[in-house]
């Protein structure tokens, strides 16, 4: 695929080390419009906040796409543990969904 | 079950109901490489695409042409930043990324190693260049990396734009005078077969389609990309009024599709394998532009660490007051 490269015969597979490195990490939230939340979008890199700002405007919105933008340091956002998945989220019971009372129908829209 | 066995059938269970695979999922270390690798060359491609076009902007004809290829190149900048972003979340910094681009032991697609010589080039590539990269990445928002489908559905959105500009741009060429028309048809002729390679080598000799495609990493191979990529420029070229650089190229009825010549893999893999005619100017030019903004970001971590000492040396202050 055009920016698949291939890997040349004997090639040997860069090593990544995954060490961190460079100007700090900012997540990048980005409000379309009046009315509607914050979305995640992306990250930059940048020294800090004032320039993450800046560069996150150039980077996610050459063509309006927000009206505000917020950033925040990847390194302060918590997350919750994707393994426990299913002990986390299994909170729903029909009981939380309107359809589950029977309503006669003399009432109307309700 | 095992709890690694556990974790891969829930990986397994993910593709088999075409939900993404999110950052912080476990992952076989395979996938995970294999991501790696390939965001980060599209990154880099990107990225070092913006030197063929960035060639013309001092040079572009009208006012209106060069503000177009400014945001064009803006744009590929943007791209590369979307892609090192959801390279990011499998555990690689940026920072690493750019040295093994600049060391040579990460590369980017050969297309981008091919000179343009005229302004006739910039129409051809926006044209061939965007439309092939167009053909590929429609496919790629549908991948199984979640961040990396979603970059993929910004660039897409943005893509449009450039090869429409392309095209516009071969059709003042091949609406101008005969000269003109002779400049189109030459950038044309340079463009298309690389072009035609970009998508990669033919199925047979893929060794990596395979497990990408179980992966659902690729979801059309590179065959299947290249003929609707051909079979969408055909009558394109038609209406413009130029000759594709194919004596074989025709339309066979049977399979619903066009036939079209061998391709000169022996000159794509001495491109791949660092021989093209500007490997090596790409590199020094990405390193140059590199090392002479350092005292940028020197000054500016220099600016925040003053910064952050100051809003600390006022806090105390402001409590007691
Ligand atoms: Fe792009
Ligand atoms: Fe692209
Ligand atoms: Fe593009």
């Amino acid at each position: 695929m055009s920016y698949d490269v291939p890997a040349i015969e004997g090639e040997v597979e860069a090593e990544l080390s995954g060490a961190p490195g460079g100007l700090p990490l900012w997540e990048v939230f980005v409000r379309a419009d009046r009315g509607l939340n914050h979305v995640h979008c992306g990250s930059v890199h940048a020294a800090d906040a004032d320039l993450a700002l800046r560069n996150a405007r150039d980077v996610y919105t050459r063509r309006r796409e927000g009206v505000s933008i917020w950033v925040v340091p990847s390194s302060q956002i918590s997350a919750s543990d994707p393994d426990t998945k299913e002990a986390w989220f299994d909170t729903d019971h029909p009981y939380r969904h309107p359809t589950f009372y029977e309503i006669p129908d003399e009432v109307g829209h309700m | 079950m095992t709890s690694v066995e556990k974790l891969e059938a829930r990986f397994e269970e993910i593709l088999a109901n075409d939900e993404k695979v999110e950052p912080r999922d476990w992952m076989p270390e395979a996938y995970r490489k294999t991501m790696i690798r390939q965001i980060a060359q599209h990154a880099h491609s990107e990225v070092i695409g913006q030197q063929p076009e960035g060639n013309w902007v001092t040079r572009a004809p009208t006012l209106k042409r060069k503000a177009i290829l400014m945001a064009k190149v803006q744009d590929e900048a943007g791209h590369g930043l979307y892609l090192y972003s959801a390279a990011e979340t499998l555990g690689i910094s940026r920072h690493e990324l750019n040295e093994l681009l600049h060391s040579g032991r990460q590369k980017y697609s050969s297309i981008f190693n091919y000179p343009t010589l005229s302004w006739a080039d910039i129409g051809a590539v926006g044209w061939l260049v965007d439309g092939a990269a167009i053909t590929n990445q429609v496919m790629l928002t549908r991948t199984s990396y979640g961040p990396y489908a979603r970059a993929m559905i910004r660039i897409c959105k943005e893509e449009s734009f450039h090869q429409r500009q392309g095209f516009e741009i071969m059709m003042t060429l091949t609406s101008g005078t005969e000269a003109q028309k002779a400049m189109a048809q030459d950038a044309l002729n340079r463009w298309w077969w690389p072009s035609l390679a970009m998508f990669g080598p033919p199925d047979a000799e893929s060794t990596h389609t395979e497990q990408s495609v179980a992966w659902k990493i690729k979801l059309e191979t590179n065959d299947e990309l290249r003929q609707k990529f051909v079979d969408m420029s055909v009558p394109q070229a038609e209406l413009l009024g130029l000759t594709l650089p194919d004596p074989d190229l025709i339309w066979n009825e049977e399979r619903g599709h066009y036939d079209f010549g061998p391709i000169d893999w022996d000159d794509f893999w001495q491109v791949v394998k660092g021989n093209g005619p500007c490997n090596r100017e790409r590199i020094e030019h990405k390193v140059k532009a590199w090392d002479d903004g350092a005292w940028v970001r020197e000054a500016a971590t220099a600016h925040a660490e003053r910064q952050a000492r100051r809003a600390a040396a006022a806090a105390p202050a402001q409590e007691a007051a």
